[in-house]
């Protein structure tokens, strides 16, 4: 799909990865978060293969693909204590704040089945907030969302590359950054 | 942060399926339905003599068993797969192996638990003697796990497959085989009044080699299917 491939981010680095459909954004995402196996060359964090030490890359990063990964039948409260309670010990707090950010406090307690594809889509990026993890990896987050929801996971964005954080996003829109460095990659 | 340990992330992903199954629990219900209802079937297809009934008793109830097991597999991992909550599980810092066991135990006490828990008023329908239920019982309870651990390796093969409940059923069956013939066999054993104790402890040899055995293959199996 893609070959002579090699690049390296850093702290407040954002990797905007862009290109047609079907070039293999996905496919590259799903690589770098270890989900799906390269058939050659490796991807390493912080110098150590990811594949030699899971556990502790999947402790730093957080991905959101195209799918959201929340329970339908739980509400967004449910799911993001559960998905903090296998990663690390949490306070209400964190939950709360979280969706705040998103905007979904008035939703949150409200089964996922109901919310809208644009809530849905809120409550999946308010996991990778709430998980304060190091690497966030983005497939299309600005996916079934409105301007303000874009304009949000732009300020999201900043925010965290201000306090040191990487992220790989894959988008077809523009990337508009404020803060941090944005390292582009155009697959064709 | 504070990075949790592997028994607190095993109980909130068991507390976590416990309250998306509870909410649906009609779906829940339909193994123990299906166990009641085929294990009801033949004495209308055959015979309500007693002595056929209590002679056929073993082999329906491991029959219903198995096919029962086998029909709640194919939610096992599916509903994961599909709404991307998987792919969360095998990029959280938990070994996925883990988590899966996690997850089949919930399965067996939604799916097996009940099936061992009512199999006595079905053996009692087949005119089992009283002193059999309990060793049926104990078998019950040392091979439906064991079901579920080989079925969950099936489910996990078949997890990224559209329509995969046949492919799931041919996997899984043969497999389960050796589990429903040593059953069925103690709880025969048992009903004619001998020592049901060999077969009982080959269930349990084959529990334990499952348990060791089918969470590292489920785990490979569904990295394959998410690759």
């Amino acid at each position: 799909m893609f070959s002579n491939l090699a690049f390296a981010i850093g702290e407040g680095d954002c990797l905007h990865v862009t290109g047609p459909n079907g070039c293999g954004k996905t496919s590259l995402l799903r690589v770098l978060s270890g989900m799906s196996l390269s058939e050659s060359g490796d991807v390493r964090w912080d110098g150590t293969r990811i594949d030699r030490d899971r556990g502790t890359f999947n402790q730093a990063v957080f991905y959101v693909g195209h799918r959201e990964g929340l329970k339908a039948h739980l509400s967004a409260v449910e799911n993001l204590q559960f998905d903090l309670g296998i990663r690390r010990s949490f306070d209400q707090a964190d939950i709360d704040a979280a969706l705040e950010r998103l905007a979904v406090t008035h939703c949150a307690h409200l089964p996922v089945r109901v919310l809208s594809a644009g809530q849905k889509r809120r409550v999946a990026l308010a996991r990778a907030v709430a998980a304060k993890s190091r690497l966030w990896i983005l497939d299309e987050p600005f996916t079934n969302l409105d301007v303000a929801g874009r304009d949000l996971i732009s300020h999201l964005l900043d925010d965290h590359l201000s306090g040191g954080g990487l992220a790989v996003v894959a988008a077809h829109h523009d990337l508009p950054l404020r803060a941090g460095r944005r390292v582009p990659l155009e697959i064709s | 942060m504070e990075n949790v340990g592997i028994f607190t992330a095993a109980a909130r992903l068991v507390e976590r399926d416990l309250k998306v199954i509870f909410r649906h629990v009609s779906e829940a219900l339909n193994p123990l339905v299906f166990f009641v209802v085929v294990a009801t079937l033949f004495p209308l297809a055959t015979s309500p003599d007693a002595a056929l009934l209590r002679d056929m008793a073993p082999g329906v109830v491991w029959v219903a068993a198995l096919l029962s097991s086998t029909l709640a597999l194919d939610s096992l991992f599916k509903a994961d797969m599909d709404d991307g909550t998987m792919e969360q599980l095998a990029l959280s810092p938990q070994p996925l192996a883990w988590l899966l066991l996690a997850k089949i135990v919930t399965h067996w006490v939604v799916s097996g638990l009940p099936l061992v828990l009512i199999a006595p008023l079905v053996a009692r329908g087949f005119f089992l003697p009283t002193e059999a239920i309990l060793p049926m019982m104990l078998a019950l309870a040392l091979g439906t796990p064991t079901l579920s651990l080989i079925g969950a390796v099936g489910a996990a093969l078949t997890a990224g497959v559209r329509r995969g409940g046949a492919l799931l059923s041919l996997l899984v069956l043969p497999l389960s085989l050796p589990t429903m013939i040593f059953g069925a066999r103690a709880t025969d054993l048992a009903g004619l009044g001998e020592d049901p104790s060999g077969p009982l402890y080959l269930l349990a040899a084959l529990l334990f080699l499952t348990l060791s055995l089918a969470p590292l293959a489920a785990a490979a199996a569904i990295r394959i299917s998410l690759d």
